[in-house]
């Protein structure tokens, strides 16, 4: 244990060059750069807002705030993972030849995209302030699903990081579990419309999806937090972060091989 | 009476290999169940036992698939031995060959701190040397285009000049004189000659067996993954060359 935290030390500067790297390259080369954080979520809101109240007829006032708080931290959740798992082949031929720490990989490529999350919140923060959302005192209180989130996405992508070495297809796959897991958040609709189908208990299955109802729940409605969802998204939460590491030390000494 | 810096103890290396390669998750299902998954084991190095002292210059021989590379992984610690150990005290910089690992939309620049922080140093370390590192590269204005545009030499270039230049105490070169012109082949000779003094600890990968005699005070055989030879450079140079024939 010991040794471990020498060694995090040791690589501190290694960490954070390669989440600053990946943020500069990321916005290097476009005019707008990384205001694109703030557009992109920005636009697709307005696109969602304007098809769904139109078609749906949701006249809702703070529907767009809905929509955006979804979408913000379900593509935090695609992004984030996405790139964990390929952050061990994309540093395969960095690792065949100089000794670093490798959980430093998914680690930071799940870091830079958390900065980058946390950025495009000032989107958020816009929005609300336009729509005259009320913050109340709950409002602290959301830095509790920001927290579940990040440990979520930390252990599934160490999870995901593993399994990608040894299986290319895993991508794919990812892919359309991610499609999946989107349309279960309710992002763009009313969790009541589903729970009247009597299919509620996809929602309440889906770890993400509490970790949305919780933020929304502090954000815009100025309630606190869920107790139930809390506890089931931090118990998936440590699970998964559990698991993954797991996973992770007993598979990593096999990496080299399989690059 | 110097100390030892590497201590290879009783080395092996087992490779897992399937037949075939199966690398994703459908092959994997299917052959599962057809249970046609086979795997050949294979060590690619058995019982290798040997110790470097500091300032040593060892050589490592053999022919193509001999087990060199993965010896000098084993040193690097980028793999695990599957059985005996590796204790190395000091700080090992690998020398890319052809500057691989560095990231192609980085400029050079932003690389050498890249590549620092990989080998382990600080952000002040680096600082300290920047100037140095840029001198020795030749690069001048070119230090700030990003290296995808690089020629293959400039790459090499900045790759040796951040390897040298932290002072390392072990350095390994794997086949790197390959590229790069004439003059800077010289120059870095003579910066690793330099080194030599400060007491720095060299393992030397190289086919050409001129270099190696030129640069190494010691060597070591390889074949099949069994140390077959070690001791002075010339004496095991020539065991070399017989089995060459």
């Amino acid at each position: 244990m010991k040794q471990l935290i020498k060694n995090f030390k040791k690589y501190r500067f290694l960490l954070s060059e390669l989440v600053i790297k990946d943020i500069k390259l990321k916005y290097r080369r476009s005019y707008l750069g990384i205001l694109w954080t703030l557009i992109e979520p920005l636009l697709t809101m307005i696109v969602l807002s304007v098809v769904f109240s139109s078609f749906y007829g949701r006249n809702d006032r703070t529907f767009p705030i809905y929509v955006l708080s979804g979408r913000l931290l379900y593509s935090f959740f695609s992004n984030a993972t996405k790139s964990a798992m390929r952050s061990i082949r994309t540093n395969g031929q960095m690792m065949k030849k100089v000794y670093v720490p490798k959980y430093i990989y998914p680690l930071s490529s799940i870091l830079s995209q958390y900065v980058i999350f946390l950025i495009s919140l000032i989107v958020l923060v816009c929005v609300a302030a336009y729509l005259r959302v009320k913050p109340t005192i709950h409002l602290l209180e959301a830095i509790v699903p920001l927290i579940i989130l990040f440990v979520m996405v930390l252990g599934v992508g160490l999870i995901l990081a593993t399994l990608a070495v040894f299986f290319r297809d895993m991508e794919y796959l990812w892919g359309v579990i991610l499609m999946m897991i989107m349309y279960c958040s309710a992002i763009f609709y009313d969790p009541e419309r589903v729970v009247k189908t009597g299919n509620g208990w996809i929602l309440q299955i889906n770890p993400l999806y509490s970790v949305i109802l919780n933020f929304r729940n502090t954000v815009i409605y100025g309630q606190g937090l869920d107790l139930n969802a809390l506890l089931y998204s931090a118990g998936f939460s440590i699970a998964a972060l559990v698991i993954g590491l797991f996973m992770f030390y007993k598979k990593q000494d096999q990496f080299i091989m399989n690059l | 009476m110097s100390k030892t810096v590497i201590k290879v103890d009783h080395v092996g290396v087992k490779f897992q290999m399937g037949a075939e390669k199966v690398d994703n998750l459908k092959e994997f299902i299917i052959k599962k169940i057809n249970r046609k998954i086979k795997y050949k084991e294979f060590w690619a190095l058995k019982d290798v036992d040997f110790g470097i002292q500091q300032g040593d210059r060892i050589g490592i021989l053999g022919l193509n698939g001999a087990g060199k590379s993965t010896l000098l992984k084993v040193i690097a610690g980028v793999l695990k031995a599957t059985e005996g150990s590796v204790t190395t005290k000091g700080k090992i910089a690998p020398l890319l060959e052809l500057g691989a690992g560095f990231d192609l939309q980085y400029t050079g620049a932003e690389n050498i701190y890249l590549y620092g922080a990989v080998l382990g140093y600080s952000k002040e370390f680096i600082k300290e040397r920047f100037n140095e590192i840029v001198e020795f590269s030749e690069l001048g204005d070119f230090i700030n285009v990003p290296v995808k545009n690089y020629s293959s030499g400039m790459k090499s270039r900045l790759g040796f000049s951040i390897a040298t230049i932290v002072e390392p105490d072990i350095l390994i070169l794997d086949e790197v004189f390959a590229v790069g012109d004439a003059k800077f082949r010289k120059k870095s000779e003579k910066k690793i000659k330099s080194m030599f003094k400060d007491g720095v600890t060299v393992l030397f990968v190289s086919h050409n067996i001129e270099q190696v005699k030129n640069i190494c005070n010691k060597a070591i055989l390889l074949e099949k993954g069994r140390l077959i030879a070690q001791g002075d450079v010339l004496d095991v140079c020539e065991i070399y060359q017989d089995k060459l024939k």
